[in-house]
């Protein structure tokens, strides 16, 4: 197959993709800003090289320790925050879902009305802006030590994270589905149950399965700063330096969080 | 029974979808609607049930304005207007039998159709609805596993299940294939029939609304230029409708001789062409 090509016209024989910005003088100036930057950055950063051998020196205490985990010795300890971690997860996973699914809802411009909507997205702002670490902190300073401010803590991160990708998964839907749904005279309830549910349904799932596994590694961070669970106990052998007793909990959590990773994905296979 | 008088919508952006349209359907008729895309068919529909809310104008059935219901006043005149949509617009998680059922949740109230408990007569009316359309061994399958043309019939199904008086049908072949569309349109005017159902038929292929069709609405630019017979479809009227092109090759009547064996052992046909 042969192109016919107009006679004694001479077409180029290169050519380049347009750069992604089209000004050569901008493009210069941003790309060469950006190596700038990273040179600075780079020499900015002071190392103590004495620390630095000392460190080796912990880490490789830390490491051996790891090499000879010890499960026996505080296997009390272990248990009793182990448990506390996995209640605190499952109640705070529960709850902070059955919390998410109104506000959720609320948070979808295409069903909820202008009030409604800028609520929902301010609370959700509000729980996203804030870190676990520093939700812990606030309420181990209100309820005090233990569980209960873990427990808190974790429910309103829940609330950020589901109901932000619930709304948006809501969004998201085929109108079509909920028109036809609307046009058959359902009320606003039923049409969620109809409309919209089933559609959303599945990602639901997905996400409160995937939210369970953050909150039991959460459960294990705000332990550290005093909400109770394994986080405390982990924080407790660390102080003592029983690295062999902190390298058994660390493998219980990889382990435990393997388990949760596994059985999720189990579900989220049979509900597509 | 369908009466619209000075109809206009206008979109927040602007755009007249229509501009002043007045209708008369009367009881257990069904007319077809065609004109090019943009021309507010689709509007046009959609404001009867006010799925989109009309600027001005009114919108009568059965003598009462639709135009002037309020939230439950309006829930109670939908149930009573079918609509068959473009993509079938099933839910598409849901079961055959569950979609179905989706026609009665204008009547039912939350806790029953929230635990899928739906009266006695309206399970037994579902299934008669669907051994109808010849969809008994599909009952319990998801919407998303069927063909376009069982969804279709999912769809009719339901609009069926509402027992309206007046269906609303947005392009219901747009979709499928040529033969599965004639079946499909051939099927709905056949349950108009049976039923003395009053149809509005958004239709773009123009041959396919000659065929099933005796009267004929003609859209452009939101502004009714034609309402007559299918025979009157001349060249010149397709011009007034859709603009210059070279209409003889289609308005061409085709013959029909593609029933599916399936479909021939049924209810025999109701002349309808």
């Amino acid at each position: 197959m042969s192109v016919p090509a107009s006679p004694g016209k001479v077409y180029p024989d290169v050519w380049r993709r347009p750069p992604f910005i089209a000004n050569p003088l901008w493009r210069w100036a941003i790309y060469g800003g950006a190596v700038l930057y990273l040179v600075l950055a780079v020499h900015s950063v002071e190392v103590n090289w004495v620390r630095v051998v000392e460190g080796l020196e912990r880490a490789g205490r830390l490491l051996s320790g790891f090499l000879t985990p010890n499960f026996v010795t505080r296997w009390h300890d272990i248990a009793l925050g182990m448990q506390e971690s996995l209640t605190m997860t499952v109640t705070a996973t529960v709850v902070g879902i059955l919390i998410s699914v109104p506000i959720g809802i609320g948070a979808a411009r295409n069903l909820a009305p202008s009030p409604v909507y800028l609520t929902c997205r301010g609370i959700i702002a509000v729980s996203r802006a804030l870190h676990e670490v520093i939700v812990a902190i606030l309420f181990v300073a209100m309820v005090g030590f233990g569980p209960l401010a873990g427990f808190l803590t974790l429910s309103f991160a829940t609330i950020g994270f589901l109901a932000k990708l619930l709304a948006e998964d809501i969004e998201d839907i085929d109108a079509s589905q909920a028109e036809a749904v609307r046009a058959t005279g359902a009320s606003w309830l039923q049409l969620i149950n109809y409309g919209v549910q089933p559609q959303v349904m599945p990602r639901l799932i997905g996400l409160s399965l995937y939210r369970l596994d953050i909150n039991f590694r959460e459960s294990a961070v705000v332990g550290i700063v005093g909400a109770g669970g394994i986080g405390a106990t982990l924080n407790t052998a660390l102080d003592r330096y029983e690295y062999d007793s902190a390298a058994a909990i660390l493998i219980l959590i990889i382990v435990i969080v393997m388990l949760c990773e596994y059985g999720s994905g189990l579900i989220r296979r049979r509900i597509q | 029974m369908l009466q619209i008088r000075g109809l206009i919508k206008r979109y927040r952006t602007g755009d007249a979808a229509l501009s002043g349209v007045d209708l008369d359907v009367p009881s257990g008729e069904v007319i077809g609607l065609i004109g090019p895309s943009g021309a507010g068919k689709s509007t046009l529909i959609r404001c009867i049930n006010r799925l989109v809310e009309p600027s001005a104008g009114r919108i009568l059935v059965h003598g009462e304005d639709v135009t002037a219901l309020g939230r439950r006043d309006l829930r109670r005149m939908r149930r009573r207007m079918g609509m068959i949509f473009q993509e079938y617009a099933l839910v598409e998680r849901l079961t055959v039998m569950e979609n179905v059922l989706s026609g009665r949740l204008g009547y039912v109230p939350f806790w029953r159709s929230f635990f899928r408990r739906f009266p006695p007569q309206d399970v037994r009316n579902a299934f008669a609805i669907l051994d109808r359309v010849g969809l008994m061994d599909h009952v319990d399958k998801r919407a998303d596993a069927l063909s376009g043309g069982q969804r279709q019939r999912v769809g009719i199904a339901r609009a069926l299940q509402q027992n309206p008086d007046l269906l609303l049908v947005d392009e219901p072949t747009a979709s499928l294939d040529p033969k599965t569309s004639r079946q499909i349109m051939r099927l709905i005017c056949e349950i108009c029939a049976e039923r003395k159902l009053a149809a509005v038929v958004n239709i773009h292929d123009v041959s396919l609304a000659q065929m099933f069709l005796k009267r004929i609405v003609g859209l452009r630019a939101g502004v009714i230029v034609y309402d007559g017979p299918a025979d009157g479809l001349t060249p010149e009227v397709l011009t007034r409708i859709y603009g210059e092109e070279d209409w003889t090759r289609t308005t061409r009547r085709e013959e029909e001789g593609d029933d599916e064996p399936d479909m021939s052992t049924r209810t025999p046909l109701v002349a309808v062409s």
